[in-house]
């Protein structure tokens, strides 16, 4: 038996250490052969982000979406998309597996904060573009002098606060503001944004309470916030919170003025909330927008919304297509394209990044038309326009144009 | 036999950054790390018989200890020892603590010091960095595999004999019977806050490599689901065996990995029917069987 024993056990060392795959030989170009184009990313597939998901098959889809139309450039773009659980301890393993084995040209919208920050250093240090980092953190546009292999893509969560703070500055200057923000650097970033633009009228802010993303709900919070005595309210929160925070408001039968951050605007969001909490949970509140909502009877003709109807339906089956992260992740994966064509059929990644850093693409069939994906060497926030709206029967109401936080 | 495989395995950890990709050196880095944590869990709960749900907690601790000291410039001979001590002078505490509590109310309190203290790293932002989280300065990939491999060779052999000797054998004592291990002359209280604070220093220097290997620390990333995957992996390996950690380890690193392979949105889900499929037909754990086989 000892003998026996101590056989399975080398066999099964013997196993482990020869699926290491033995790296490939260096290529010219990494990720780029004469018939594709290999990229990688990184999404929550399962753990606390796991609603997020959808955003990387949206991409997919739309990759296998441009394949089956002749590719970029006579190559076909294959995505080698992982699960990280977001978690940037997994992240980290992830994307050096990518790039040292699977030799990436580029890592394309990984997701989350922590995740893209754990491997923004590594891909730096090794020349390996990471491109459109699905989150809004400022940190991504504003350090591109130490890191200039990285850049974001979606507005980020300061410029949004700013456009609300000028909003309330204008329409209602004596507010008394009351704000339910996500304990985390998604909250912290819209916050310091909205301190940050209100400025010396910063006093207007009579209260503010935080929730952690574990917690169950956020009741007492609201309730805190209203007896504050606060007649407007921020909400800085992913769509479970912003959901229960808008019932809250609504069953205290407390009639403040609601800002929504556009993370949790969607169609499909506001209509659980009214469905839970009346008609009086949802009208009134104002948001801001920059794609167009899948689930909003607004863009029924479109050609961009009749694009990724065709393609959700051929390529997802069976998705919840009013979930507007794939929509993200189909406008995401159309401005990678884009730029991939632009770069031509020459590809390196130098070449790319010199492309990125002088796009500007207009228009981005998902995206609201007059927003332009604009970037320069010195202006690394690819979006930076907004359009408000307010929640009207049932419906988004856009209204006072595209704002713009470029200066 | 054993040691022939020992030096076996020992062998091997030496010379794979030689012939490995450099991507599997910096996994099996992961692995060490996770190898040492989850020996915490085999001395804690499956010598001792006090269940952890909380070892992320003391894993953060160690990977803030080891992030804040890197920032400050002071080097990791000095941060690792620090993260140990700080992890293990918090584990003492609940340790005392945890006196009083047994069972299910035990898996509460820790599992309420796994949910509290990612939190408390967000305040104190100049600190830490806030919701952030904080870079490190990146070192050298191949000097951390071999300091995480040496300091758990370190651990284990320290962990290997303790638990064969006097201590061990009070700590056995102690889960099987209080009562009868009191009357033998096992001091309870020493013993338990003991093993406690010895299994949270071991996760404090696993958090310390994890936090250095990553170059970056952020409060989720040591929350609730890595406590229980520690304890997944030390369930795995064979609680009470000691080089079962090491198996475990293997276990929690490489699964999910490999898993990605068959389907990205799926790899919950395929991690999970392996884990069931082990449980199923290794209910002592891989190393538990691999044991009972080799007695049979």
């Amino acid at each position: 038996m000892n003998r026996r024993f101590w056989f399975i056990a080398m066999v099964a060392l013997v196993a482990l250490v020869s699926t290491i795959a033995v790296p490939l030989a260096a290529q010219d170009v990494p990720g780029v052969t004469a018939t594709q184009i290999l990229l990688g990313g990184t999404h929550p597939y399962s753990g606390p982000a796991a609603a997020y998901a959808p955003v990387g098959k949206g991409a997919l889809a739309y990759f296998s979406y441009v394949n089956d139309h002749g590719g970029v450039n006579g190559r076909k773009i294959v995505y080698e998309d992982k699960d990280d659980g977001y978690n940037p301890a997994q992240t980290v393993q992830i994307v050096r597996q990518l790039v040292e084995q699977d030799h990436v040209f580029a890592i394309f919208d990984s997701l989350g904060t922590p995740p893209n920050l754990a491997i923004r250093q590594y891909l730096n240090d090794n020349k390996v573009p990471q491109l459109f980092v699905a989150t809004g953190a400022t940190v991504f546009g504003a350090d591109y002098k130490k890191y200039p292999w990285t850049i974001g893509w979606q507005p980020n969560y300061h410029d949004e606060a700013t456009i609300f703070g000028k909003y309330l500055l204008d329409h209602k200057p004596n507010a008394k503001v009351g704000i339910l923000y996500q304990n985390d650097d998604y909250g912290q970033d819209l916050l310091s944004g909205l301190t940050h633009e209100l400025g010396s009228k910063s006093n207007l802010i009579v209260k503010t309470a935080s929730y952690e993303v574990t917690d169950p709900d956020v009741t007492s919070q609201i309730e805190s916030l209203k007896s504050s005595g606060a007649d407007t309210v921020f909400i800085f929160a992913t769509p479970k919170f912003a959901i229960q925070a808008l019932v809250t408001i609504s069953k205290l039968s407390w009639k403040p003025l609601i800002f929504l951050n556009s993370v949790s605007a969607s169609q499909s969001i506001m209509r659980i909330a009214t469905k839970v909490g009346g008609p009086a949970a949802t009208n009134g509140v104002i948001s801001a927008v920059y794609l167009k909502d899948p689930s909003d009877p607004l863009w029924a003709t479109d050609d961009g919304m009749k694009l990724y109807e065709d393609i959700m339906a051929k390529y997802l089956p069976g998705a919840d297509a009013s979930d507007a992260n794939y929509l993200y992740g189909m406008a995401v994966a159309y401005t990678m394209v884009d730029v991939l064509k632009r770069a031509g059929r020459d590809l390196t990644r130098e070449k790319v990044m010199q492309v990125v850093t002088h796009l500007h693409e207009s228009p981005n069939p998902f995206v609201l038309p007059g927003i332009a994906v604009s970037i320069t060497p010195t202006d690394r926030f690819p979006m930076r326009e907004e359009e408000m709206m307010r929640y009207d029967a049932g419906m988004w109401n856009p209204f006072g144009g595209l704002i713009s936080s470029r200066y | 036999m054993r040691a022939l495989a020992t030096a076996v395995f020992a062998i091997l950890i030496a010379v794979l950054p030689a012939i490995a990709p450099q991507y599997f050196t910096f996994e099996l880095t992961y692995a060490g790390a996770y190898a040492i944590a989850i020996l915490g869990l085999v001395i804690l709960t499956g010598r001792t018989g006090q269940i952890s749900l909380g070892h992320g907690a003391f894993v953060a601790v160690g990977a803030y200890t080891a992030a804040i000291a890197s920032q400050a410039g002071i080097s990791y001979a000095v941060a690792v020892p620090l993260a140990a001590v700080l992890a293990g002078a918090l584990g003492l505490v609940l340790g005392i603590v945890a006196l009083r509590l047994a069972g299910a109310y035990l898996a509460l309190a820790t599992f309420a010091l796994a949910t509290s203290v990612p939190p408390l790293f967000k305040r104190f932002g100049s600190i830490t960095g806030g919701a952030q989280g904080m870079t490190i300065p990146p070192h050298p990939q191949i000097v951390l595999y071999y300091l995480t491999w040496i300091s758990a060779a370190a651990l284990f052999a320290v962990a290997y004999f303790a638990l064969r000797g006097r201590i061990g054998l009070s700590l056995r004592a102690l889960r099987d019977s209080e009562i009868a291990a009191i009357s033998f002359g096992v001091n309870p209280v020493l013993y338990k806050s003991l093993a406690f604070g010895w299994s949270a220093a071991y996760a404090g220097v696993a958090g310390a490599f994890i936090a250095l290997s990553t170059a970056y620390v952020s409060p989720d990333g040591y929350g609730v689901a890595l406590s229980l995957t520690l304890l997944v992996g030390a369930v795995i390996g064979g609680l009470d065996i000691v080089w079962g950690a090491i198996v475990g380890a293997l276990v929690i690193e490489f699964l999910p990995l490999w898993s990605q392979a068959i389907n990205p949105a799926l790899t919950s889900i395929v991690y999970g029917i392996a884990l069931i499929l082990i449980m199923t037909f290794m209910p002592g754990g891989i190393a538990g069987s691999l044991r009972r086989h080799h007695e049979s």
